[in-house]
């Protein structure tokens, strides 16, 4: 294994587990797909904070997205409660109008901008050992994308420890939540928030649609062998790992795209999990257990 | 204003192609996302998109042609799959509906990605084109496109029109469609078939990511305003139709403008708008129809206060202190001011500064509202077996609602009694006191 493969699979291991702890809660809140739509809306989020700040890696951008993803998230409630428009339907307008807003800023300000499509939809995660980043004294500290995704890292964890009552409570039962005196509101904003920052800081590494598959898939397969959070958690991290491994490796042989091959091992990994839980469980005891409800 | 009349004067070959083109795109993909809109599909349709692509990438690898036909019968059989594959996730796992389709998007969309990017780096001949698939380019569509997107149109609109009436029951009650005996599964099979088609010819123009919008935008539109399917599906193709004119006009008169996006950014507004203002479903009517209802309520419930002031001062038609009003039940300031304004409005009320007298149109109009709530106490008590001491706020919000109608069926069937289940007296308006 040379230095570059080690950076690119460190960098692809630390920001798959980002998003898959991230990942966990939007299961539990059946908000999966609402984690697709911001990954896609933070784009013009992204243009904007660019054209303000002029680089492409700085905090106004990682602002202007977290901004556009609470706001989308915001749009969103807001077709669907005040315009009562189905929820998936609300979904489904807000990222599309925003992604095309997005790329239509993008085509306005070409020449001031140096994005384009592909690296928006796929990233490119090959070039991560390219961009080093230097002491003052000019020794090699790694990779920029390494340091960012460190960072991440330390961010997602931090938040998840910090919050991880709040989140485990609301995730499970609102209106418990409610009744402690825990907001469900400020909790679903904190994560949304999050997932934007996530989504924008996997940007240029594995592109917007990507980070769904990263997302969702470590964290759907550790959800069907799990029965506790921490479990799935643990889990989650993982299968994150798995999959940048064996993504990495999978996109060497075929020469592909890596963020497309870490995708699909996701996809096979979770594949695997399906079947081990088909097989730990027979059919029979898979009969769905009444479920007590209050109040009925 | 020159390129204006180039482009809609449809002169140009090339214009001729991408308007006929979009057209064909407009018509399949706003019928069929109609039915899929009701459904509650949509982001089915949005997975199917992203899953199309490794059927794409594998139709190539094996025929190394780029003959639309062969694309699409590879697009056809990824999309089937998908939609298979979230169908068995969603009912034989614990996974709910929402993570299925989050995960095929994406696993699928990285296939694709992986497949596209093997391609490029190995020798499949030549390759570029495929990439339409992704970004859509409706600038770019050639005389085959069009052939075969006017074919698959064709299917469309003939199986639409065959199958109308089951896709229909299919789309308001799957379970009655399934009791009367409707082949629900076939018929199930085929409308996604026809999702899938849709979608192929879709991404072609508009790109992965944004045929969702093609397909929900216009039926999400649409469904403002009116009730009537056909005419849903009517207005859904008129909406998607204007703006991907609109967005090919625009990429064709501005160099370096994307197609997709500015078709996506102007059906997007027109649903926005018609979420806003359409008449009778739109957040504005339906705000105003509120908020008509509560000064109504309002002012009915101020009149009782007065009227209830008035019994126990035994002289309805005094001058009485709003204070002394606002003892019996209390208003918040505005909503006050906009009752007191209504109610002198209608010349229900006389005011003087701090003090309020009913007119006689006034007190004919209290008594209506205080008769019907004791009337409907006295029903529940005596027809419904309620106890007297719960009946109060149901009728607190029923005594809103009754109609002259129900009003008298009430008094016939009570008998026109005097006196409701606390004893106080029912005012009828034609007496005098």
């Amino acid at each position: 294994m040379s230095m570059n493969d080690l950076y690119i699979i460190s960098t692809a291991i630390l920001i798959s587990a980002s998003c898959g702890v991230l990942g966990v809660f939007l299961i539990l809140r059946k908000m999966a797909m609402v984690g697709d739509a911001i990954s896609h809306a933070v784009l013009p989020g992204i243009v904007l904070a660019f054209l303000f700040s002029g680089s492409r890696d700085s905090v106004t951008v990682l602002i202007g997205a977290m901004i556009l993803g609470i706001l989308a998230s915001i749009l969103i409630e807001v077709i669907h409660k005040k315009a009562r428009l189905q929820e998936d339907a609300a979904i489904g307008v807000t990222f599309t109008w925003l992604f095309a807003l997005g790329v239509i800023l993008i085509s306005v300000f070409s020449r001031q901008i140096d994005l384009d499509q592909d690296c928006v939809l796929y990233g490119e995660i090959a070039y991560v050992p390219l961009d080093l980043v230097f002491s003052g004294s000019g020794i090699n500290l790694g990779p920029r994308a390494l340091w960012v995704a460190g960072g991440l890292f330390l961010a997602v964890v931090a938040f998840v420890f910090v919050g991880y009552k709040g989140l485990q409570i609301t995730s499970f039962n609102e209106e418990f939540a409610v009744s402690l005196g825990i907001s469900a509101m400020v909790w679903h904003y904190a994560l949304m928030g999050m997932v934007s920052a996530v989504t924008v800081a996997s940007f240029e590494v594995v592109g917007a649609i990507l980070v769904v598959a990263l997302l969702v898939g470590p964290a759907a397969s550790a959800y069907l062998l799990s029965k506790r959070l921490p479990a799935m958690l643990a889990l989650t991290v993982f299968f994150g790992v798995l999959s940048s491994v064996s993504g990495y490796y999978l996109a060497k042989y075929l020469e592909g795209s890596i963020a497309g091959a870490i995708a699909t091992m996701t996809g096979f990994w979770f594949a695997v999990s399906f079947a081990i839980s088909k097989i730990k469980k027979p059919k029979s005891l898979d009969v769905k257990k009444p479920r007590i409800s209050a109040g009925l | 204003m020159e390129s204006l009349l180039n482009f809609f004067s449809f002169q140009d070959p090339n214009v001729q192609l991408v308007v006929l083109g979009m057209l064909f795109i407009s018509l399949s993909s706003s019928m069929v996302g109609s039915f899929a809109f009701l459904q509650k599909k949509s982001l089915v349709g949005d997975a199917v998109a992203h899953a199309l692509l490794p059927g794409i990438a594998i139709a190539f690898m094996l025929t190394g042609s780029k003959n639309p036909w062969v694309l699409i019968v590879g697009a056809l059989f990824s999309g089937w799959v998908s939609i298979l594959i979230m169908d068995l996730l969603t009912k034989r796992s614990k996974l709910k509906m929402d993570t299925s389709i989050a995960l095929v998007l994406s696993v699928m969309f990285g296939l694709g990605i992986l497949l596209l990017t093997h391609i490029q780096h190995s020798d499949f001949g030549n390759q570029s084109g495929l990439d339409k698939f992704l970004f859509g380019n409706a600038a770019s569509l050639n005389l085959t496109d069009v052939q075969a997107f006017g074919f698959v149109t064709l299917i469309i609109v003939v199986l639409v029109g065959v199958f109308y009436r089951e896709f229909k029951l299919l789309a308001f009650n799957y379970d009655y469609a399934k009791t009367i005996g409707l082949p629900v599964k076939t018929m199930s099979f085929v409308m996604n078939t026809l999702l899938v088609l849709a979608i192929t010819t879709g991404i072609q123009a508009v790109g992965v990511v944004l045929m969702a919008a093609l397909l929900i935008a216009p039926a999400a539109a649409a469904k403002t305003w009116t009730h009537s399917l056909s005419k849903m599906i009517g207005i859904a193709m008129i909406f998607a139709l204007f703006s991907s004119l609109l967005g090919s006009f625009i990429s064709y008169t501005q160099a370096n403008m994307p197609t997709g996006p500015w078709i996506v950014v102007i059906l997007t507004l027109f649903t926005l708008l018609s979420l806003l203002f359409a008449p009778k479903r739109g957040a504005f009517a339906r705000m105003k129809r509120q908020r008509k209802n509560s000064l109504k309520i309002n002012t009915e419930n101020f009149l009782k206060a007065l009227y209830h002031l008035g019994e126990k001062e035994g002289a309805q038609l005094d001058w009485f202190q709003i204070n002394a009003v606002l003892e019996q039940r209390s208003f918040n300031k505005v909503t006050l001011k906009r009752t007191l304004t209504n109610l002198s409005k209608k010349r229900n009320l006389v005011l003087d500064q701090n003090r309020v007298k009913l007119t006689k149109a006034g007190e004919v109009e209290a008594k209506r509202v205080v008769r019907l709530h004791r009337l409907w106490e006295l029903y529940l008590t005596s027809r419904m077996h309620f106890k007297s001491d719960h009946i109060h706020s149901n009728a607190e919000t029923v005594e809103h609602i009754i109609t002259p109608e129900i009003e008298k069926e009430l008094i016939k069937e009570l008998g026109s009694p005097l006196l409701d289940p606390h004893s106080s007296k029912i005012p009828y308006s034609n007496e005098h006191e």
